[in-house]
């Protein structure tokens, strides 16, 4: 597949307080690196989304690590409260460093 | 010693339970299919004229209650990856004649609304029935000067998952009155009833005879194709029909033909058939 690509869902709006979901989702391989090829005989390396966190405004709401029993492109969903409006950054860590990164904003209604 | 005895007896009663339990949800679920809370699925219908059950159910109501809610909320559908995929490969411009789908088509899907809800067609060209895959590569060559994709290839799954998912929620039918599509039918027909391999199964023993029950761990469904090309958990991937013809017939332990040969198309036209009136389903997600 093509570069892996996050994609998120967060309401455009909540009331203050309010607890909404949040759903995450990345297109990735997760290759556990203990598949053999099996024209070669060599193990597949590894590389898997190691870590995965959401930031609301600075302040982790929610991180995780990841191991190689994930499925490919790991789905995650998980609540947050908010309290004022502002931007949820989500990163996801790739095995080889590079970092996928996604952005969206809430307003208090 | 007593409290050993009362252990085994509970853990009987726990087997006795078990058993009962499955034989009771052997059957397919009685849950509803909306993608979204908007499209509603059908995935129960009245069987058509000459089929020889009375309703014709997708395989979705015989997976469980977690693969269900996947395909039931297109965010969480692994299989819109390879939509979006599709999408890109429609509008990208490939081959001596610097075309792309989009083109000829357009890039709204106006074009594709429902065209995937009646593939095999008769293709009066090869004088063969013609399915989605090929009908892709025939314009490759034909009007787009490129290259026809291999069985299989990452692309050929994508743009087939793209084009056939702009159908979603519209009934499966294919119309058997075009060119020789009824001695075709009844080519596949044969093919679904007759025997093969080590194990002597048809496709009808497990899919028609034995519905609704395991084999192993594996819950059987009717075998009706409207979610194709689906995804799989166990591949983490779109599986194409011919993939999945392929080894179901690899699982009776026969040789298994070639992906578009003869006889798998004859197949497709008639398990196609066999879920008339089901709504595509594309991209479905399954165990």
């Amino acid at each position: 597949m093509a570069a892996p690509k996050p994609r998120v869902k967060v309401p455009k709006k909540a009331s203050q307080g309010e607890v909404i979901t949040i759903k995450t989702l990345i297109s990735h391989p997760m290759e556990s690196g203990q598949r053999k090829d099996k024209k070669t005989g060599e193990l597949i390396p590894r590389k898997i989304i190691n870590k995965f966190s959401c930031e609301f405004n600075g302040q982790v709401v929610f991180s995780c690590d990841l191991d190689p029993a994930v499925s490919a492109n790991p789905y995650m969903e998980f609540n947050a409260k908010v309290n004022e409006p502002g931007t949820f950054k989500f990163t996801w860590v790739d095995d080889d460093g590079s970092v996928y990164e996604t952005e969206k904003k809430i307003t208090i209604e | 010693m007593a409290k050993v005895v009362k252990h085994v007896a509970v853990l009987f009663a726990g087997v006795m339970l078990g058993g009962s339990t499955a034989a009771f949800a052997g059957g397919p679920s009685d849950d509803k299919l909306v993608i979204d809370d908007e499209i509603e699925i059908i995935t129960r219908t009245a069987a058509p004229e000459g089929h020889p059950l009375d309703e014709v159910i997708s395989g979705w109501h015989y997976r469980t209650e977690e693969t269900r809610a996947l395909e039931a909320d297109s965010f969480q559908n692994p299989g819109m990856l390879y939509v979006e995929r599709g999408e890109e490969i429609w509008n990208t411009v490939d081959g001596a004649a610097g075309k792309s789908c989009a083109s000829c088509h357009g890039d709204d899907g106006e074009f594709l609304k429902g065209l995937g809800a009646n593939y095999p067609k008769w293709d009066e060209a090869n004088n063969r029935p013609i399915n989605i895959e090929l009908q892709i590569n025939a314009c490759r060559e034909a009007n787009m000067e490129a290259k026809p994709y291999k069985f299989d290839a990452a692309d050929q799954k994508a743009l087939t998952t793209y084009i056939k998912h702009q159908s979603l929620g519209m009934p499966v039918e294919v119309d058997l009155t075009q060119g020789e599509m009824k001695s075709w039918w009844d080519k596949g027909e044969e093919l679904y009833y007759t025997r093969t391999g080590q194990l002597n199964l048809s496709c009808a023993t497990c899919h028609e005879d034995y519905n609704g029950n395991y084999i192993r761990a594996d819950h059987l469904s009717q075998g009706n194709v409207n979610g194709f090309p689906t995804y799989r958990l166990k591949q983490s991937s779109m599986v194409s029909l011919h993939n999945r013809f392929r080894g179901c017939i690899r699982d009776t332990r026969a040789e298994f033909p070639a992906a578009f040969s003869d006889d798998l198309m004859a197949l497709e036209v008639y398990v196609t058939w066999r879920g008339s009136g089901l709504s595509v389903e594309t991209p479905a997600v399954r165990q």
